[in-house]
């Protein structure tokens, strides 16, 4: 058994024995190759269904919202990002979740690697040195972890979880590539051209809301895009209804996306989600020196104002 | 039953000959994926494919489709229903389960011009499962990874060569003037030897005998919440669902100009059952979940004595947390009855 799974499980089970927690929330192992899923522990006896791989992808802070029990919770570093944005905004409060902190080294994107199997059906899955050998009836395949990262994984500036009660794991070094790099060659593109990619990527959308709802911090009691009266948006697929559905949620989550990319991995249909979110993420952080849910202390930009803020965006009258 | 056997290499030069006649659905290459789309020539389609991650069920139930448009003037109001599309149409390569599905719809939309029409305008040909997937569970619901059960025509993998199993009149009509060969007795043995070893590698998948009677007397259990906790409430099982066929009404108004729409709708939505009260009788995921799997094994054989799901897996190897329709009914069929 990995030494985090068996860690995790030690954990779990002396905050549950002591009475710190009523609920501890991790991950156990899926029911298809490649897969982990959200677990929710409230006994002792249940403490050895959670474990710790590279397919714990969810981003489990979305469970920690309208909830009145007390907490522990497994915590990559993006994870622990969104806590602490839910804290600032008022969502949780700090005491009463025990964040359980695992440094991560990225989560393997199930989509390429499949990609890559072309069909042939995996049977067993083991993880060693940093690589994933799958094992079919007729075949081995042996991959490097790190060449089947998710994209968000590929950009993630923390790995390292900012704050936690618990740490479990060592510590790992942070990426030192630009994570922004994509987003500069956006940039440089010219507005049509900018245009023609994010529509043709809206296109695809098929209105699930998959992106939404795995988002933590999309937690609007009523959602701009299920209000019926007034109407905001249409609710068809047609191209404007979609475009206006993912440019009004990339502004709602603009200053607050801290780029976990649970969007992008919920989306069934392949929606370039996260280029328009992490624009604006790097526009905040350009223009306000804020990254979110890095810092309990940090003012979240947009929540704020001070009255000798730039307003060069303002028609001189 | 009459079959016959097409080589691979001409299935383009075969959908060729059908596009002169069909407008023509085909699984094509878009974007590293394979979906659902009208061809312009044979070689577009793939029949080298899993399956789809979108059904096929937006060409007979568009996901965004106007009823009907309308101009008011102050005292005549003109409404104008859109034209049905007169040329026929073929699916070809659907999978064995989406072929079933529309079974369903046919009973769901019963009285719809709009599915009627094009539903009776619409031949099916499949693609047989050689390779069923890890979430396949087709045989567990009455299904097959060769069912031909609602395609026109059904086509078997042998080799180099498909032998074509011939379902319907309407699909032996397509194969006229084809000039395509009778099967021989080994490519009949072949095709034998593939169904078969295709259906022994299939999961466990589902029980059904005394599921529904479970169902029926376990909506109160509390078992609900638990096996709901980590849904997220998203509409990834529906709108993939090749069965899922709720829908909603919305009219688009400009001035005195206006449409009357149909889309998609899900019954995992809050806004699903949101009465103008504002009470909601499915407040929860709990309620919605438990919704989804009572329509597909109670409510749909009440209605239509037939089973809402056709086992193709979808809602499992796409939802986002891995909430496994499979384990659900499992879990649920294991329950001692309430006391």
């Amino acid at each position: 058994m990995p030494e985090v799974t068996k860690k995790i499980r030690e954990i779990a089970r002396s905050l549950l024995q002591e009475k710190k927690v009523d609920l501890v929330i991790g991950f156990e192992q899926g029911t298809l190759p490649l897969r982990a899923t959200p677990c929710f522990v409230r006994g002792e006896k249940e403490v050895d269904r959670l474990v710790w791989d590279s397919f714990c992808e969810n981003n489990l802070a979305t469970y920690l919202i309208k909830r009145a029990e007390r907490v522990a919770i497994i915590a990559k570093g993006c994870d622990v990002r969104t806590i602490v944005e839910l804290i600032k905004e008022n969502q949780i409060s700090r005491d009463q979740v025990v964040i359980i902190g695992i440094p991560c080294q990225g989560m393997f994107d199930r989509r390429q690697v499949e990609a890559v199997l072309q069909g042939k059906e995996i049977q067993e899955v083991t993880e060693k040195d940093g690589q994933l050998i799958l094992r079919g009836g007729s075949f081995k395949e042996t991959l490097k972890r790190d060449t089947f990262l998710y994209p968000s994984c590929i950009t993630c500036t923390h790995r390292n979880p900012v704050i936690y009660d618990l740490l479990v794991g060592d510590p790992v070094p942070e990426l030192s590539t630009d994570p922004y790099q994509d987003v500069e060659e956006f940039e440089a593109r010219s507005a049509e051209e900018r245009w023609e990619y994010l529509i043709k990527e809206f296109t695809r959308c098929i209105r699930c809301y998959a992106c939404r709802n795995a988002c933590p911090l999309c937690y609007c009691q009523e959602c701009f895009v299920d209000s019926s009266s007034p109407p905001w948006i249409g609710k068809t697929t047609d191209e404007s209804d979609t475009a206006i559905f993912h440019l009004m949620r990339a502004f709602h989550v603009a200053g607050r996306c801290t780029e976990c990319g649970a969007c992008e991995r919920a989306c069934p249909v392949g929606v370039d989600i996260r280029k328009l979110n992490r624009k604006l993420a790097r526009d905040v952080k350009e223009r306000f020196g804020y990254e979110s849910g890095v810092s309990l202390e940090q003012v979240t930009p947009l929540a704020t104002f001070k009255p000798d803020d730039p307003e060069e965006f303002m028609v001189n009258p | 039953m009459k079959t016959k056997t097409i080589k691979k290499k001409d299935i383009a030069s075969f959908l060729d000959t059908l596009l002169t006649r069909y407008e023509v659905f085909a699984p094509v290459e878009r974007d590293e994926r394979v979906v659902f789309e009208a061809i312009g020539a044979g070689s577009e389609a793939t029949l080298d494919y899993q399956n789809t991650t979108m059904p096929p069920k937006g060409i007979l139930f568009p996901q965004t489709e106007q009823l009907f448009s309308y101009r008011s003037t102050k005292d005549t109001a003109d409404i104008a229903v859109p034209s049905f599309k007169e040329k026929p149409q073929l699916i070809f390569g659907i999978r064995p389960c989406d072929a079933r599905s529309f079974l369903l719809f046919d009973h769901a939309f019963d009285g719809d011009p709009y599915y009627i029409n094009r539903r009776g305008n619409t031949l099916l040909v499949s693609i047989g499962c050689t390779h069923p997937q890890a979430p396949c569970f087709c045989t567990s619901v009455g299904g097959g990874p060769f069912s031909e059960e609602g395609s026109d025509l059904l086509l078997i993998e042998t080799g180099d060569q498909y032998l074509i199993q011939i379902v319907t009149d309407r699909g032996a009509q397509l194969l006229e003037e084809s000039g395509f060969k009778d099967a021989g007795k080994d490519a009949l043995t072949l095709a034998q030897k593939m169904i078969k070893t295709a259906e022994a590698s299939m999961g466990a998948g589902i029980e059904i005998d005394g599921l529904k009677e479970k169902l029926d007397s376990s909506f109160e259990n509390p078992i609900w919440q638990e096996l709901t906790e980590k849904c997220l409430g998203c509409g990834v099982c529906t709108y993939l669902c090749p069965t899922c066929h709720c829908f909603d009404m919305v009219d688009e108004a400009e001035g005195s100009t206006g449409e009357r729409i149909r889309i998609w709708d899900s019954c995992q939505f809050p806004l699903f059952t949101l009465q103008a009260s504002g009470v909601n009788p499915r407040p929860t995921v709990k309620e919605r979940f438990r919704q989804r799997i009572m329509h597909k094994f109670s409510y749909m054989i009440e209605s239509y004595n037939q089973i809402g799901c056709v086992g193709c897996g979808r809602c499992i190897t796409e939802c986002p947390v891995n909430l496994d329709i499979r384990q659900v009914v499992h879990t649920i069929s294991k329950l001692e009855a309430l006391s």
